[in-house]
């Protein structure tokens, strides 16, 4: 193509055309060469078939796995769906309790890291590719240098263990080397509220929520609804309880807007310290404060002595739950007021944590002493006292407080050995770095948060050749390698007492199938220790400084193995809506008295680090003023392309104070002048009037039908003769968790597009949430957004080709391939819900191939999407019914949003049947569909957020 | 009225207004030549066993459901296993040399690699099963397969060819236990074809015809 266009060019320039015509010649060679480079035919495809076929492995029919992945040691159960032997997509495990369906979008997200082609691949030694065998050459020595010092320079950190393998492992190494040490690093965790409970138990002791029958609940700054181990069950338990009679009653007091205050029926913008006055407010009216705290008259005195009011009426069905950003003392006061409100052992229950059994003399076994923190370890390494370290998916070199100097103590460690998913921080400062195989690729056990076994199955070898930690322990114990799979049979073996190997297996097979090995006992509650509960509380906080900055778990990068998983980083941040990016948030007020604007960049300092940080800035209506709240995970400067040179590092600036890694400090605030763009994808967050989100009074909810009639129409209506298909969306419901976006972008291949373009609204996300501010105090509202499919669809009419229409089923398709690329459905959808492949995405990425989903389109470049209602799903749920000769039932088709909801906020099904749970819902006095005087029809209804006036804790209310 | 331009000047300027044209020309070309299949109808594949499914099927009378075993409940037909040519070919022809990939697959545990006679483009998504429930017959789409010494295409697999049959299939469908059968179906009087159509509850063409029928 060039050598015919460019002689011609060539000769226009001789004959003195001018050189505007010769751009456009050149121009016109260039795009056609790229076109014809683009081009190719479909390459000739081979049929593989299997040599000898798996019973059940169709190719075709997806196999779902039932697996636990780890959620900071606990195990949230999931299936893992496969094709052919390729995992494709996670959901969650109804039998397992921290499951029940629902899987977030963390756990949803492992099967992109799964498949992540940057996950580290060979051991390495001193930065130099090593083998195995030389490893455990190394170890042997090294190992028997310890054997003779019984253990003592041998430490052992590891993230929460729940697993009763690798505790028990751990358990033979303490009892192999006695002078060896096991610590534990969290990140995620919260020192805070294990020195407190520490205190009051005299062991590690976890509280385990029931919001099932929680009537009023008070979340100070916790982090309830996740992500974390418990989160997805206790946004379901909550939920239930919200639907209940009487209806539940959530507070929330906040230092950034976080996901309970969505739900609240009051939330108040509160510093950390604030909040601690509060509960000395409560825990004095209550009368469990030693110290009578000085009543501070105040606008706060009425509010919390209501609040009080409300708790104690609801003795034994309240909840008071303090979350990371509070100090030790405030966690013993709500244990104390707990203790008080009767709800220990109905709504909270205190469970202790499992410990690495310890044999006994006499053959029995007792359990090991709790593992330590990290500090003691730090201090271990500054003191010489550590030979050999061995670190277990732990990156304490990036996430461990600033003021420990982690990588400086490890640099006097003599052997040091990281092992891990990533190449991280702490590999490239280890000796030794071993590849960790994925939760999904190794054999291991789990128990969840209310102490439920399962285990954790392999679904796929190891694809980058990594191992599992029970190999590597065993090597450590034994110095022998046994596989992963025979570790966990023996420890179940064992627990199970079993001698008989039919029954064995047969209760084995029946573990791995449903994915739950044994129910949690109902009644292992530790008594609290009476003596600590009613000692001297310590010295309340001193006067407050003006600025506090509290480091908070990022809402989507809640672990360093998360960093790199493009679906977490362009997940929108559900306040924020940033992607990609950490920010300094802060509200309104503080932003006025200092001048900034979005993105303006400041510096922070502490006294301890003269040189802090700097930081963009991103201000949140609802934030605490004098707060500048730092999420953690981001300033990564290794761990995967995706993850590095993103945001700031605000570990820097976290304190340590007697072992606990803080999780608030002091800070100076400075501007710089400096700008950073972010990409975010909602700009504008105010209801401008239209309504998009509306709520009603608790008592009009079961009033007569109140939705709008329906406009006359020019079009004829639509006649259907077999289901229509619609979809409600209880945004009473909805906590914002962004679990149903993940689902939506694994099951219909969505690729992730980059910072870049985010930043140009390019985002693909069929499903997004929508967060509007309606009111002053910050309690926001969310919404989920995709394709409404409406009868009268505006799409529909604007497009030349008819790539959009309407079928039979009153589904709104796209049809990819008569789509040619006008966006004037785009610009004609009143939603914004439609979709541009500006580019090839799934080319850049390199493991599309192997994790689509091979039931849908992966779209090509110049394409319109949108959500097709998971056409796929209706297709395969259509096929099996006619095949099986009977007419689609209610619940054959579960859309991929609606199966992963923990609150059932999302419903589907046929409208056209009146017995159906989406006709039942849409019924519902409070159904009404967004921009109805479009008289767009939409076939997706949103059922309007309950605002029950009684609950409120305002002024107005109290007479 | 002098001339604007010479000769030779004119045939340039000619020639210009002659490239939009040839790239149009191109670019269509080109498109039909991307969207073309590589293989051609009536031509046959090469495989790297010279499978005869009129040995197999018009010779020995094998059903075609003991090679693509999942033809019946799942969207792939199922390509057979090395396994399942070997339960005849551990003991029939065992030293052919035409046999040795087959040998030489259960051996390594790698896949034979046959080469695609049927290729539907990625945004079709067609079901075997769905189509074999509801009358439609192997031969209606595949051919004479039991007269093919090599297989090869009928007819190529357009839009316009499915459509031909889901805008009527009503004459077009089998009993189900004819399913596999490769002689053509007898005629059916008017009472027993509204018998079958009644007994196969075939969807409203309506619905057959919808997009979302076939593209996801």
């Amino acid at each position: 193509m060039r050598r015919l266009v460019a002689p011609t060019a060539s000769t226009a320039a001789a004959i003195g055309v001018d050189g505007g015509r010769r751009r456009v010649l050149k121009l016109m060679a260039a795009s056609a060469a790229l076109a014809g480079s683009g081009c190719g035919q479909p390459p000739p495809e081979k049929i593989r078939p299997y040599v000898n076929m798996p019973e059940g492995m169709a190719p075709g029919d997806p196999v779902f796995y039932a697996s636990t992945l780890l959620r900071q040691g606990c195990g949230v159960g999931v299936l893992v769906e496969t094709e052919s032997g390729r995992p494709i997509k996670i959901e969650g495990n109804p039998a397992h309790p921290a499951s029940l369906g629902a899987a977030d979008a963390q756990s949803q997200a492992a099967i992109l890291t799964l498949w992540d082609p940057e996950r580290s691949r060979t051991v390495m030694r001193g930065g130099q590719p090593s083998t195995w065998t030389t490893l455990l050459d190394s170890l042997a020595t090294q190992m028997g240098q310890e054997a003779a010092a019984r253990g003592g320079g041998l430490r052992l950190l590891s993230g929460p263990v729940s697993s009763p393998t690798l505790l028990a492992q751990i358990g033979e190494i303490l009892a192999r080397f006695p002078e060896a040490r096991w610590h534990v690093h969290d990140p995620a965790g919260c020192d805070a509220a294990k020195h407190a409970a520490l205190q009051l138990f005299g062991g590690p002791v976890q509280p385990l929520y029931r919001l099932e029958h929680a009537h009023t609940v008070l979340s100070l700054d916790a982090e309830l609804f996740g992500p974390s181990a418990d989160g997805l069950r206790n946004a379901h338990d909550f939920m239930n309880a919200r639907r209940g009679e009487p209806r539940a009653r959530m507070y929330a007091l906040e230092s950034t807007p976080g996901l309970c205050g969505a739900v609240a029926d009051t939330r108040i913008a509160l510093s950390p310290a604030g909040m601690e006055a509060v509960l000395d407010m409560i825990a004095s009216q209550l009368g469990v404060s030693d110290a009578m705290a000085e009543q501070r008259p105040g606008p706060q005195a009425a509010w919390v002595s209501r609040l009080c009011t409300r708790l104690s009426a609801a003795h034994g069905a309240s909840a008071v739950i303090p979350g990371h950003s509070l100090s030790s003392r405030a966690h013993l006061l709500a244990w104390r007021i707990n203790t008080r409100l009767g709800n220990l052992g109905r709504t909270i229950h205190p469970i202790a944590q499992r410990l690495p059994p310890a044999p006994l003399a006499d053959g029995t076994h007792d359990a090991a002493p709790a593992p330590e923190g990290l500090g003691a370890l730090v201090q271990a390494m500054h003191d010489g006292d550590v030979q050999t370290l061995l670190m277990l998916d732990v990156n304490p070199v990036y996430d461990s407080p600033g003021a420990l100097d982690f990588a400086r103590g490890l640099s006097r460690v003599a052997c040091s050995i990281h092992m891990g998913l990533y190449r991280d921080e702490t590999a490239h400062a280890s000796n030794w770095h071993i590849p960790m195989a994925h939760e999904l690729e190794a054999w291991s056990d789990a128990r969840s948060f209310d102490g439920t076994a399962s285990l954790v199955q392999p679904v796929i070898a190891p694809l980058y050749g990594g191992l599992s930690a029970h190999e590597v322990l065993d090597m450590l114990a034994h110095m022998r390698t046994r596989s992963a799979h025979e570790l966990v049979r023996a420890q179940w073996r064992n627990a199970w007492n079993m001698n008989d190997a039919e029954e064995f297996e047969r209760r084995w097979e029946e573990a791995l199938r449903r994915g739950v090995i044994e129910e949690a006992q109902a009644d292992r509650l530790v008594p609290i220790d009476e003596k600590a509960l009613k000692a001297r509380l310590p010295e309340g906080p001193g006067p407050e400084p003006q600025l506090i900055a509290v480091f908070a778990n990022d809402h989507n990068i809640v672990s360093c193995n998360q960093a790199n998983n493009a679906w977490l980083q362009e997940l929108p941040r559900p306040y924020t809506k940033i992607t990609w990016d950490n920010a300094a948030l802060i509200g309104p007020a503080t932003a006025g008295r200092h001048g900034l604007r979005n993105g303006d960049v400041v510096s922070l300092t502490s006294a301890d680090k003269p040189d802090g940080l700097l930081a963009p800035v991103w201000i949140v209506p609802g934030q605490a003023e004098g707060v500048v709240t730092l999420p953690l995970g981001y300033g990564r400067h290794q761990g995967g392309s995706v993850a590095q040179g993103r945001g700031f590092d605000a570990h820097v600036l976290q304190e340590v104070r007697n072992g606990m890694s803080l999780r608030s400090a002091a800070v100076q605030l400075r501007p710089t002048g400096q700008h950073h763009a972010f990409a975010a994808t909602q700009h504008e967050m105010g209801l401008a009037g239209r309504e998009p989100v509306r709520s009603v009074s608790l008592h009009a909810r079961d009033g007569a039908d109140a939705a709008d009639a329906a406009p006359p129409s020019l079009y004829p209506p639509r006649q259907y003769g077999g289901p229509a298909w619609g979809m409600t969306v209880d945004l009473d419901a909805c906590i914002g968790c962004n679990a149903c976006a993940i689902a939506c972008q694994a099951e219909n291949n969505i690729p992730s597009v980059g910072p870049e373009e985010v930043a140009r609204g390019r985002e693909m996300h069929w499903m997004r949430i929508d967060v509007y501010h309606a009111d002053s105090g910050g309690r926001a509202q969310f919404q989920p957004m995709a394709c409404q499919h409406c009868e009268n669809a505006p799409c529909e009419i604007v497009c030349p080709v008819g790539a959009t229409m309407h079928d039979s089923e009153g589904l709104n398709v796209q049809v990819y391939n008569r789509c040619v690329g006008t966006r004037f459905c785009s610009n004609n959808c009143p939603y914004k819900v439609r979709r541009f492949n500006f580019f090839d995405y799934a080319d850049h990425d390199p493991s599309a191939a192997a994790r689509a989903n091979p039931d849908v389109t992966v779209r090509q470049r110049g394409v319109m999407e949108k959500c097709t209602y998971c056409v796929q799903r209706i297709s395969h749920a259509r096929i099996e019914a006619q095949k099986q000769g009977r007419p689609l039932r209610d619940g054959d088709v579960v859309t991929a949003c609606e199966a992963t909801c923990p609150t059932q906020a999302i419903v589907f099904g046929d409208t056209a049947d009146p017995r159906s749970r989406v006709s039942r819902a849409k019924a519902s006095a409070r159904n009404y569909t967004v921009l109805a005087e479009l008289n767009t029809r939409p076939r997706t209804s949103y059922l309007a957020r309950i605002h029950d006036k009684e609950a409120g804790l305002e002024e107005e209310d109290d007479g | 009225m002098p001339q604007l331009l010479e000769r030779s000047e004119v045939l340039l300027v000619k020639l210009i207004l002659l490239v939009p044209v040839a790239l149009l020309v191109l670019t269509v070309a080109g498109m039909v030549w991307r969207t073309t299949s590589p293989v051609e109808p009536g031509v046959a594949v090469p495989q790297p066993i010279p499978f005869s499914h009129k040995h197999h099927v018009g010779d020995d009378g094998i059903d075609c459901r003991y090679c693509h075993t999942t033809v019946e409940t799942s969207a792939s037909a199922g390509m057979p296993t090395t396994g399942i040519c070997l339960s005849c070919h551990s003991q029939l022809f065992r030293d052919a040399p035409a046999l040795a990939p087959l040998h030489e697959s259960m051996q390594s545990g790698k896949p034979i690699a046959w080469n695609r006679v049927y290729d539907l483009p990625d945004f079709v998504f067609f079901n075997h099963s769905i189509h074999v429930n509801k009358g439609v017959a192997c031969v209606s789409c595949h051919g004479r397969v039991d007269r093919m010494p090599v297989l090869v295409r009928q007819q190529a697999p357009d839009m316009q060819w499915c459509l031909d049959c889901h805008r009527d299939p009503s004459g077009r469908v089998v009993p189900l236990d004819h399913i596999t059968a490769m002689e053509s179906f007898p005629a059916l009087s008017d009472a027993q074809a509204e018998q079958l159509l009644q007994s196969l509850r075939l969807e409203d063409p309506r619905r057959l015809t919808d997009c979302s029928t076939c593209h996801r």
